[in-house]
């Protein structure tokens, strides 16, 4: 699964960590993250994501 | 005026001992704050870094004129680019238009979104140098959300290693010294946790991969150059380690009790609670602050500084107290970590107050440990004492 960076503020999201604190299970991959889903740190949308380097 | 930091920094920035509150009315300056704008003279470029607020533009200007011609700036670094930085960026450039703005790409943008100006920009990255000359440089590191997108610190090599660093580390005090030795340290680490509390607490996890990040660089570092308050001269690791301890879900031991209250029967129960406490575990600090008399910042930081918050309001038209909605708003945004929390209230008959408030607080991302106390009308003696046996009974569940 990929990881994904805030375009924003540079936030990675880890499918493999998930984001446990807003409730996100270890192990969901980023397309599968529900769509209000927003970056724990800055607040913008999965539309503002673009796949890890 | 200028002040000499070393024989070629200088702050040029603008002590602020008027202010009283910051970001609009959002943030409470107890002690003022300054806008620090640093020169640095290298031995072929000579740079400035950041402004100041846009009141005090034309005194900017003016007072680095006393300092330099303007036209011997080389560049400008704009680390930030909120208003208390780049405020006096246009009567600047005003003067000397087209000198370089160094600045990150989110950096241009909110730049040109503010002020909507074409100016000569630079963009710059983390590992980006800016040559000064004689082996010494200004190097790069990105920042982003400590506290703004845009955000980024500067180290330069020259002077044992100077590591500006815009608003982290920052406090809003004013002070006619520059340095950290030189200003009473209880007031100004108050000051250092309220600023960190207050503006930085939202963005813990980036705090803690920047502040790894740097160190582990090793870099030699002699003083860090916050754009607010003093300049960490003694002992700078020291407050970054501080930032270390507060970005991990930082708590003392020390329980919050917050309330308002419309006929003293919430303040009642908030007092015979803390009675609770005090009687249960006699090395817990316990705090009360009424809402709607207290500054919110202030109480904030009190609940950055608490392991546990206790929250009271009546109920008020089927809902809670305005003062007590508001710093919900306030500490829901801030996203504390590991705290635990209960609420508490009066009510004469619908009595929705206390459970609309746990709910607001297990939202607001805090472990609420119970389902809170109310009381009827004005609390008796037997209503208060269920409210210090609350107290007691609230400690036990915090272990």
């Amino acid at each position: 699964m990929k990881k994904y960076t805030c375009n924003v503020c540079g936030y990675e999201y880890d499918p493999a960590a998930g984001d446990p604190d807003n409730g996100i299970a270890p192990g969901t991959a980023f397309e599968d993250l529900p769509a209000d889903w927003v970056c724990p740190l800055c607040g913008v949308g999965k539309e503002d994501f673009s796949p890890a380097e | 005026m200028a002040k000499k930091i070393t024989d070629n920094i200088s702050w040029v920035g603008k002590v602020d001992w008027e202010l009283k509150m910051f970001h609009g009315n959002e943030l409470s300056t107890r002690r003022g704050s300054s806008y620090n704008a640093y020169l640095i003279r290298g031995a072929s470029k000579t740079v400035l870094l950041d402004t100041v607020w846009g009141p005090y533009d034309k005194e900017f200007v003016a007072r680095l004129k006393e300092e330099i011609p303007l036209d011997k700036i080389d560049a400008i670094v704009m680390q930030h680019n909120e208003t208390d930085h780049s405020g006096a960026l246009r009567e600047l450039l005003r003067e000397i238009p087209g000198t370089p703005v160094y600045c990150t790409a989110k950096g241009e943008a909110i730049l040109r979104g503010h002020y909507h100006q074409d100016w000569n920009y630079v963009n710059v990255k983390t590992g980006d140098k800016l040559d000064l000359g004689g082996g010494e440089s200004l190097t790069f590191i990105e920042a982003p959300m400590l506290h703004w997108p845009d955000t980024m610190f500067s180290y330069y090599n020259g002077c044992g290693g100077v590591l500006f660093s815009n608003d982290g580390f920052g406090q809003h005090y004013a002070s006619e010294s520059l340095f950290n030795d030189e200003v009473p340290q209880a007031e100004m680490m108050r000051e250092a946790e309220k600023y960190f509390a207050n503006i930085l607490a939202p963005f813990c996890p980036m705090v803690t991969r920047k502040v790894k990040e740097i160190l582990a660089m090793n870099l030699p570092l002699a003083m860090i150059c916050p754009s607010h308050g003093v300049i960490w001269r003694r002992d700078p690791a020291s407050i970054v380690q501080q930032y270390l301890l507060w970005a991990d879900a930082y708590a003392e031991n020390q329980i919050t009790i917050v309330y308002d209250t419309m006929w003293n029967g919430t303040r009642a129960m908030a007092e015979a609670i803390a009675r609770g406490i005090e009687a249960a575990d006699g090395a817990v600090t316990v705090k009360l602050f009424n809402a709607a008399k207290f500054d919110k910042n202030n109480i904030l930081t009190e609940i950055f500084h608490s392991k546990a918050l206790l929250l009271g309001s009546p109920t008020i038209n089927n809902g809670y107290s305005y003062a007590v909605a508001g710093l919900l708003e306030m500490v829901k945004g801030l996203k504390l970590k590991k705290k635990s929390a209960a609420a508490f209230g009066c009510y004469g008959w619908s009595g929705e107050g206390v459970k609309l408030l746990s709910e607001h607080l297990a939202s607001a991302g805090f472990n609420v440990v119970d389902e809170g106390i109310r009381a009827q009308w004005n609390p008796d003696a037997a209503a208060l004492a269920a409210c210090e046996e609350y107290g007691k009974a609230f400690v036990s569940k915090l272990q």
